[in-house]
């Protein structure tokens, strides 16, 4: 397996239980990508979606993603530029729908202690090694396993299923 | 080496006699449901794929549910996007709008099994445990990816077990139970796992009520919520059959059904004290925020919604009608009902529960998701509160991102609708309960879809 350059970025910092319906509200589910990004996470921080910038990580708290099975809701923050969500723990279906559409995702307990807004972050998706490069601290993450990764690193499922061996899936095993 | 409901039914999917949690697994899917929500999106991926066809016609079903009817032109849209690509693929089982929500038209209208693996774009997919099915709900990449191929990965989970012991008292429902596991036990106690409902009083719980406590399994983070088929699972298939529903039940009930082993590993077993358990109310902002009705009762409400996925059913209407009989919803509450499907509708009117609802003041929404998921249907203004029948209670996610949602029972929601604040159903209990509803907490057993109500 490939081995893939670790994530440097800038953090944006959310507290625990940010739900689906935070990420993607209801009221804009039947609205345009572009119009929907532009309201990710605005209850909680009106400034986020204007003022992301491309390759910033988000870092959170437990259950990252609870809720609904919105795919929109990992899908905002990848077309919004995020680089990768760090959390001390995720809901299943954000994380699986977060591999499935190509967005990199790790759990990292401790991790929305570690760090505040705007830190410079380093994440390491094989070793699930994180690192706080200002403070010069490293906590240590729950790689995703290897079956996830290949399908993140394939670009999401809709890649593989675009590709000419749509039953690779079958290698994950 | 003994398997839980979990590991059978994903090694008989993928074709092993054997797994164990934490392995991965590629399994065959048996049946996939995708709603008006995001089956545009599905299809769109497919046909931007190049495949022209589903891989099992008889086993694919999709549902006008959410955003019925459209309250936008831009819904407007995708709904008739949405039934170009029916019409274009072929699909049989599809289901317009106002025929009622996913997760109570699969189990109304025959489509789950016992030890089918069911997947559906909607987290609420565990719901279909309650008749012994491993289901779950996945996004939208995932579904099309598993329309074309009739496969997904699945990592085989761990098995938390809650041990159903004792009965319910007067005025409490299983709505209760399964808010106070999760208030007892937190949100992501099952995080990754699948949880099994047993236990010497699980035989009490009708499939109805089996699929309320499934249903709010994922909000205790679970990937399948399953109570294991029993006796009370084979009289609802039977039922289904007299109805003209379904045909050849006894055969598929017996070639189908799994039961845990004996021997088999859990990560978890907690017993569930039912009698040392009241009406239960989650407080804003998550689901395990949960304390005993009294703790939040007087607390002003402005909305009252009965309806859901979770408690939109012909027991629950009529349980909120048990309490609603003869008195009038508090002037300042809008109560809002939507029955779960057009039958439940049909079926609430003809025993006269629609008559007690309205005539308390209830405004009756079509069948369908209503304004549980915040897309319309009765949203929130800065600064309101509303008590649900619903599972989620999260910041904005009816409206307002100030406005404050609670959950509760039917019994709750409608008690609190008349006093206009959260209160103790158990304080209305015995006064005008109506001849012709269920009296409070002695819920009748399971009343299935009736040939004579077909479309």
């Amino acid at each position: 397996m490939s081995t893939q350059p670790a994530i440097k970025g800038r953090t944006w910092c959310f507290g625990d239980g940010i739900s689906t319906d935070l990420l993607s509200p209801g009221q804009y589910a039947v609205d345009s990508l572009e119009v929907r990004k532009m309201h990710t996470l605005e209850s909680v921080d009106p400034r986020f979606a204007t003022d992301v910038q491309v390759g910033d990580v988000v870092v959170a708290g437990r259950d990252f993603g609870c809720g609904s099975s919105r795919e929109t809701a990992p899908e905002n923050l990848k077309e919004l530029g995020v680089a990768c969500v760090v959390a001390d723990s995720f809901s299943r279906l954000f994380l699986r729908n977060a591999v499935a559409i190509g967005l990199p995702v790790l759990p990292c307990p401790g991790a929305s202690d570690a760090f505040s807004p705007g830190c410079d972050i380093e994440v390491d998706l094989a070793t699930g090694e994180v690192r706080n490069t200002e403070e010069g601290t490293l906590l240590h993450g729950e790689p995703l396993p290897e079956a996830m990764r290949r399908i993140l690193y394939a670009g999401g499922m809709l890649a593989i299923l675009k590709s000419d061996h749509p039953e690779s899936l079958e290698s994950l095993e | 080496m003994g398997m839980t409901l979990a590991e059978k039914i994903l090694a008989r999917a993928s074709g092993k006699d054997q797994v164990v949690a934490g392995e991965f697994v590629v399994a065959k899917v048996d049946l996939a449901m995708t709603h008006d929500i995001f089956a545009a999106q599905v299809f769109d991926h497919l046909v931007d794929a190049g495949i022209t066809r589903v891989f099992d016609q008889e086993h694919t079903v999709v549902v006008m549910d959410h955003l019925v009817p459209p309250s936008t032109t831009a819904a407007a849209e995708q709904h008739k996007r949405i039934r170009e690509h029916v019409t274009k693929f072929g699909i049989e089982n599809f289901y317009e709008a106002g025929s009622g929500i996913c997760h109570q038209l699969l189990p109304e209208r025959g489509h789950v099994w016992p030890g089918m693996l069911v997947v559906g774009t909607d987290s609420h997919t565990t719901t279909h445990g309650a008749l012994g099915a491993a289901s779950t709900g996945i996004g939208t990449s995932e579904m099309s990816y598993a329309l074309a191929t009739g496969t997904l990965w699945f990592r085989v989970p761990e098995t938390i077990r809650f041990d159903l012991e004792g009965s319910l008292e007067e005025g409490v429902s299983w709505k209760d139970v399964v808010l106070w596991i999760a208030g007892r036990f937190g949100t992501d106690v099952a995080q990754y796992r699948s949880i099994e409902f047993a236990g010497p009083s699980a035989s009490q719980v009708s499939v109805s009520s089996r699929l309320t406590i499934c249903n709010m399994a994922v909000e205790m983070g679970a990937k399948f919520g399953m109570f294991a088929p029993d006796e009370v699972t084979a009289d609802y298939l039977a039922n289904l059959q007299d109805s003209g529903v379904v045909q050849g039940w006894q055969q598929r009930y017996d070639e189908h059904r799994v039961e845990p082993d004996a021997d088999a590993t859990y990560l978890a077993v907690h017993t569930v004290p039912l009698g040392e358990i009241g009406p239960q109310v989650a407080l804003p902002h998550e689901v395990d925020h949960v304390v005993p009705v009294g703790e939040a009762a007087g607390t002003v409400i402005q909305q009252a919604f009965i309806g859901s996925c979770t408690n939109g059913r012909l027991d629950d209407l009529a349980a909120a009608a048990a309490v609603l009989k003869g008195r009038q919803v508090h002037p300042r509450v809008r109560l809002i009902v939507a029955p779960a499907s057009r039958w439940v509708y049909q079926e609430a009117l003809r025993q006269g529960v629609i008559q007690i609802l309205a005539d308390a003041g209830a405004s009756v929404l079509p069948a369908g998701c209503g304004p549980c998921f915040g897309g319309h249907g009765g949203l929130l203004a800065s600064g309101e509160r509303c008590i649900g029948t619903h599972n989620r209670n999260f910041i904005g996610r009816m409206g307002s991102a100030t406005a404050e949602i609670f959950l509760a029972s039917p019994e709750t929601v409608a008690a609190s609708a008349v006093a206009g604040h959260i209160a103790d159903p158990r304080e209305l209990i015995g006064a005008n309960t109506p001849p012709d509803a269920p009296s409070l907490g002695t819920r009748e057993g399971d009343i299935v879809y009736a040939t004579s109500h077909q479309r």
